[in-house]
């Protein structure tokens, strides 16, 4: 969802080709899920049919393609609008693991047993994304620890429904 | 060292009519770095200095390098402590009278090396643990991260086989609390150091080698390993 606004932010700092819009994609905010090309074209063709971006052709950039895209004012005041407002703050209340924690107290299931693989699972991504932040570059360092917070708070939240889960459990069954 | 080098079998252990551990079992690898995990009041930090020869357990057996630990004489427990562990506490607990280079070099000093090659050894660590220059100070001049980088410097002058730390960075901000684990990881790799670590911060966990949790005086093992025994 944000793709189509990262590419208008990185064409309002400075006109570009595809191929060099993806690179700088991948770079800042792809660094585990690199942009495909084709969606790097198919965005741009949807950005140009509503006048958010126009082409010009000046010959290629650093890959073969000639034609390079510029963002228009339509474009610019739809990213600055974008930039200004805040996010809807995550998470919303109907969370997957709150509803297998419940449907396990439900059906007598092992309720402990899952928060406990659940946990186990945390902090395994927990390490890996340690180790990715061991010597990676600031890009890669801040978005592990966005990771990792977000874990770290799932985990929080794990332990305390955990030390409750008989007074849960009486609440559910009621 | 290779293999299991500690290991604690069915240690129960009360204080008053209290019981902190209930059976607790656990066996930690030569060279890994360990996290106990827990909530408060678990039994946690009563495992750890059970582990490390500080409290004598009411039953159970826990062995170091083949030996048995429960049932040794306090002065050897204790010579033990001084020169195969190495500890690190959520407050430094540096000598607030000695200087950070003298804190550093009380282990070796205890042990009867000589005052000149002790500080020598001592100062040798200010630079890997990014010290320089703060040789000098005493605790009350240090801040919080560099006491505990001290701290780390004390506990791995005497290249101990095992380090037991207790909420290393519980007393520290995110940042520098990442820091000095960075350091304790990355030092304790080095020199194939065993660490037991007792932390209720999952990011402090993360950066072991494997987690254990105690609850009521007892080691859970995970899940995933029950599911695959």
């Amino acid at each position: 969802m944000t793709v189509p606004l990262a590419l208008l932010g990185l064409l309002e700092r400075a006109p570009s080709h595809g191929y060099d819009l993806k690179r700088d994609y991948d770079n800042l905010f792809g660094r585990d899920k690199p942009l495909p090309p084709g969606q790097v074209y198919s965005t741009l063709g949807r950005l140009a049919r509503d006048g958010k971006v126009v082409m010009d052709e000046v010959g290629p950039g650093t890959g073969p393609d000639r034609k390079r895209y510029v963002i228009t004012d339509t474009g610019a005041v739809e990213l600055h609008s974008w930039l200004a407002e805040p996010a809807d703050p995550e998470p919303h209340l109907q969370t997957v693991l709150f509803t297998k924690v419940v449907l396990a107290l439900l059906l007598e299931r092992d309720a402990a047993g899952y928060l406990d693989a659940q946990r186990a699972s945390h902090l395994r991504r927990m390490r890996e994304l340690t180790e990715v932040r061991r010597g990676g570059a600031l890009v890669d360092r801040l978005l592990a620890d966005h990771g990792l917070f977000h874990l770290e708070a799932d985990l929080r939240w794990i332990d305390q429904t955990a030390a409750r889960l008989g007074q849960l459990a009486e609440e559910v069954l009621r | 060292m290779t293999g299991i080098v500690l290991e604690a079998r069915g240690l129960e252990l009360s204080f008053g009519p209290t019981p902190a551990l209930r059976g607790a079992d656990l066996a930690v690898e030569a060279g890994e770095i360990l996290a106990i995990m827990g909530p408060s009041g678990s039994g946690k930090s009563t495992l750890l200095h059970c582990l490390a020869g500080i409290l004598t357990p009411d039953a159970g057996e826990i062995e170091f390098a083949g030996r048995r630990l429960d049932t040794m004489k306090e002065a050897q427990r204790s010579e033990l402590r001084r020169d195969r562990f190495g500890f690190v506490f959520q407050f430094g607990q540096l000598v607030p009278e000695l200087t950070a280079e003298e804190n550093v070099a009380l282990p070796l000093l205890l042990g009867g090396r000589k005052r000149a090659a002790a500080l020598a050894e001592a100062r040798s660590w200010f630079g890997r643990l990014g010290l320089d220059g703060l040789e000098a100070r005493r605790s009350g001049e240090l801040s919080g991260g560099q006491a505990q980088r001290v701290a780390l410097a004390r506990a791995m002058v005497t290249r101990p086989d095992v380090i037991f730390a207790d909420e290393p960075t519980g007393a520290l901000d995110s940042l520098t609390g990442e820091q000095v684990m960075d350091l304790l990881v990355s030092t304790a790799r080095e020199h194939g150091t065993t660490v037991v670590v007792v932390t209720h911060e999952p990011r402090v966990a993360a950066c072991a080698d494997r987690e254990v949790t105690v609850r009521d005086g007892r080691v859970t093992t995970a899940f995933m390993e029950r599911m695959a025994s």
